[in-house]
């Protein structure tokens, strides 16, 4: 009965772990198909808001438009038709609320039952209109034309440089410089947060003494446990002027700024993870390395990184990995304006920033919800890439050792 | 095994705790909800403080009603009112032409309460020299047309233009107001909370913002805007708010359904009284009288 007893519970704790293993890669295969599913939905969908149309009178000679373009105009930085392929005139914008500057509200009506047919006398009325309105008020013998608008292509959302995911009419969906901003920020804090992480793993590992690992361990660890709010405000308040001092910008908010954030907040899990890896080295090859006239320096690098290597970098993957998912703290100190960066000291916009401060307004399933995933699906990409990268080198790095 | 129940015990203990908590919460929602009026408040994050303030207040006066007040921006609640799922939306601009619509659509007749007034006032760095800007001035420095200070009579610094996050009320008032609905440049840098443009301002030389007239603090100072080309220039302050003669202000509006005004006209009289007027003074906007 006792050894019955005992096979069972073995086995209902097989299952156990099994189903939570089954469970937990189940749950990452469907979010990634969630995300995918609802990213790559944004190819489906044209730059102009679903259920309004861009119509022009019906004399103009003018069919399809870019979305750049429309933006362009309603930002009356295209001001005559010629610069769209037209005639030399200039161009008269027209968006619903402007409806009140032509026609009385007797002729609206009091539920805007007149609607419709004023914007089709309106539209017929003057040549050189461009109007932006809702679907439902194009009557069904409309005067005017309906621009053709493209869906958003590939080229486009990657290769485009405006984002303005809120811009009316037409939104701009281009991601290079949120793209170039994450990378370049993530660079950064990794070249300052590798090299610190690393001396400071040696030290603690190889050279402190007892008692000085046992209180500087707990404080790097305590590190890790600051909410990135916090580490937002302090760099705020202290980093972002010191920068600002310091190279004589115009502005302090820049991508070095996060970086230098982001290695902070990095080097908890570098030093922790590549300490204990180093620690682990077996003292007998130590003591090999030492007896065989090796200086201390020496043991450490011919020995103590070569073993631990797959430790360390499992380290710097996992601080990259923070690196680049970090949202409040990069949010609080880049500045987050989406200009192609030129140098670290520009202020950047990166991706997980950008997600976090517009999910909150994007209408659920709408055009910017689905750029957004996007982005995220980009997001995903980069850190699925660094993560092969590391585990292809270090696999090859184990072969050459052995 | 005295190890084993120990640790039972001592498990068991916050748990115990837990259930007991919830149980408690649960029963006073029951009670009030079968006594009094539930009104939930949804809307704008410029109009949340006040709404706060003035819902605790109110539950302090009438300790039977139960007030909830959610954020998420002046769309969000006026398309929760148009759902039904809201009883007031807080909103810190006028109905849109298509969310009248919508409501026309729903047959649903909306009442459209002044609360209080919001002005934004245009901050820059003390060390600046300028101390006003015409509104064609702020629009060009804003799509990037204007890039340094020299061009509008400061010294030869580059222009920083703060801006809030595109999801602000603020963010959309003041393109509808100062921008002429022209978008924003890329170049401007978009800081995710109002505190966060006043302390980039006040530590960035070339820096130029805009925040709610309760936001003024010391490290910044406040320009005076003309909406004439430059005849006259107004400073904002609450008085000139108030008299309307400073132009970047906006009302600040509570709106709920007509059908529904018994269960909301208790909340919202206190709003216009004299006492709830006092508390929009507080929280720092500009009050009706």
């Amino acid at each position: 009965m006792k050894t019955f007893y005992k096979k069972f519970s073995e086995k209902f704790i097989e299952g156990l772990l099994m189903l939570s293993g089954t469970v937990t890669s189940l749950t990452v295969i469907l979010i990634v198909i969630f995300l995918f599913k609802e990213g790559l939905g944004v190819f489906d969908k044209k730059p102009v808001e679903e259920g309004y149309v861009i119509a022009i009178n019906k004399n103009n000679a003018i069919r399809k438009i870019t979305s750049a373009e429309i933006k362009n105009i309603y930002d009356q930085k295209i001001t005559h038709w010629n610069e769209v392929g037209g005639k030399p005139d200039s161009i008269v914008l027209f968006r619903l609320e402007d409806i009140s500057n032509f026609y009385s509200d007797d002729e609206i009506g009091e539920n805007f039952e007149g609607l419709p047919n004023c914007i089709n006398r309106l539209v017929d009325s003057l040549p050189n209109i461009i109007a932006f309105f809702p679907e439902k008020y194009l009557i069904k013998d409309f005067k005017g034309k309906q621009l053709e608008i493209d869906k958003i292509k590939l080229a486009e959302f990657f290769g485009g440089k405006e984002w303005l995911p809120t811009a009316q009419p037409s939104a701009q969906l281009g991601v290079l410089p949120l793209i170039m901003g994450t990378l370049w920020v993530s660079l950064g804090a990794i070249l300052l947060a590798l090299p610190l992480g690393l001396a400071a793993a040696v030290y603690m590992s190889e050279i402190a003494k007892d008692n000085v690992r046992r209180i500087m361990k707990p404080l790097i660890e305590l590190l890790a446990g600051i909410p990135s709010v916090v580490y937002g405000f302090f760099g705020l308040v202290i980093i972002v002027p010191l920068i600002q001092k310091t190279f004589n910008l115009p502005v302090g908010e820049t991508g070095l700024a996060g970086s230098i954030i982001l290695g902070i907040m990095a080097l908890p899990t570098i030093i922790t993870i590549s300490e204990d890896a180093m620690r682990n080295t077996p003292r007998a090859m130590k003591e090999a390395s030492l007896a065989l006239g090796a200086s201390k320096w020496q043991t450490i690098y011919k020995v103590v990184v070569p073993y631990s290597i797959s430790g360390i970098t499992a380290g710097a993957i996992l601080g990259i990995g923070r690196a680049i998912g970090e949202t409040m703290a990069v949010l609080m100190v880049t500045g987050n304006a989406a200009v192609m960066p030129h140098s670290i000291l520009e202020p950047v916009r990166t991706i997980p920033a950008t997600i976090a401060a517009e999910l909150g307004e994007a209408s659920n399933g709408g055009l910017h919800y689905k750029a957004l995933f996007a982005l995220g699906c980009i997001l995903f990409l980069i850190t699925l890439f660094i993560n092969l990268t590391v585990e292809f080198v270090t696999s090859r790095n184990k072969h050459n050792k052995h | 095994m005295s190890l084993n129940q120990k640790m039972i015990t001592i498990l068991l203990f916050p748990l115990i705790g837990l259930m007991s908590c919830g149980n408690e919460k649960k029963e006073t929602a029951e009670t009030k909800q079968v006594q009094k009026v539930v009104i939930t408040l949804k809307g704008s994050d410029t109009v949340l403080p006040l709404g706060q303030k003035e819902a605790e207040d109110f539950m302090k006066k009438d300790s039977t009603a139960s007030i909830t007040v959610v954020g998420g921006g002046s769309g969000v609640g006026i398309t929760a009112l148009a759902d039904g799922t809201t009883d007031i939306a807080m909103a810190s601009r006028d109905l849109k032409t298509d969310e009248k619509l919508k409501f026309t659509e729903a047959k649903k007749d909306i009442q459209q309460i002044t609360i209080a007034f919001d002005a934004l006032s245009v901050i820059v760095n003390p060390e600046n020299k300028v101390m006003q800007l015409t509104r064609e001035q702020l629009e060009k420095i804003y799509t990037g047309e204007i890039t340094n200070w020299k061009d509008v009579g400061g010294a030869n610094e580059k222009i920083v233009a703060y801006s809030r996050e595109s999801s602000s009320g603020t963010y959309e008032f003041f393109k509808d107001h100062v921008l002429s609905k022209k978008n924003y440049a890329t170049t401007v840098l978009s800081m995710p909370a109002t505190g966060a443009i006043v302390q980039s301002v006040s530590q960035t030389k070339g820096a130029i913002g805009y925040v709610g007239l309760a936001y003024e603090s010391i490290g910044v100072k406040s320009l005076s805007v003309s909406y004439d080309q430059g005849k006259t220039y107004v400073a904002p302050s609450v008085s000139a708010a108030k008299d309307k003669s400073y132009p970047i202000s906006r009302p600040l509006y509570y709106m709920y359904e007509i059908g529904a005004a018994s269960k909301v006209k208790a909340f919202i009289d206190f709003a216009l009284s004299d006492e709830g007027q006092k508390i929009v003074a507080e929280i720092g906007y500009v009050p009706l009288k």
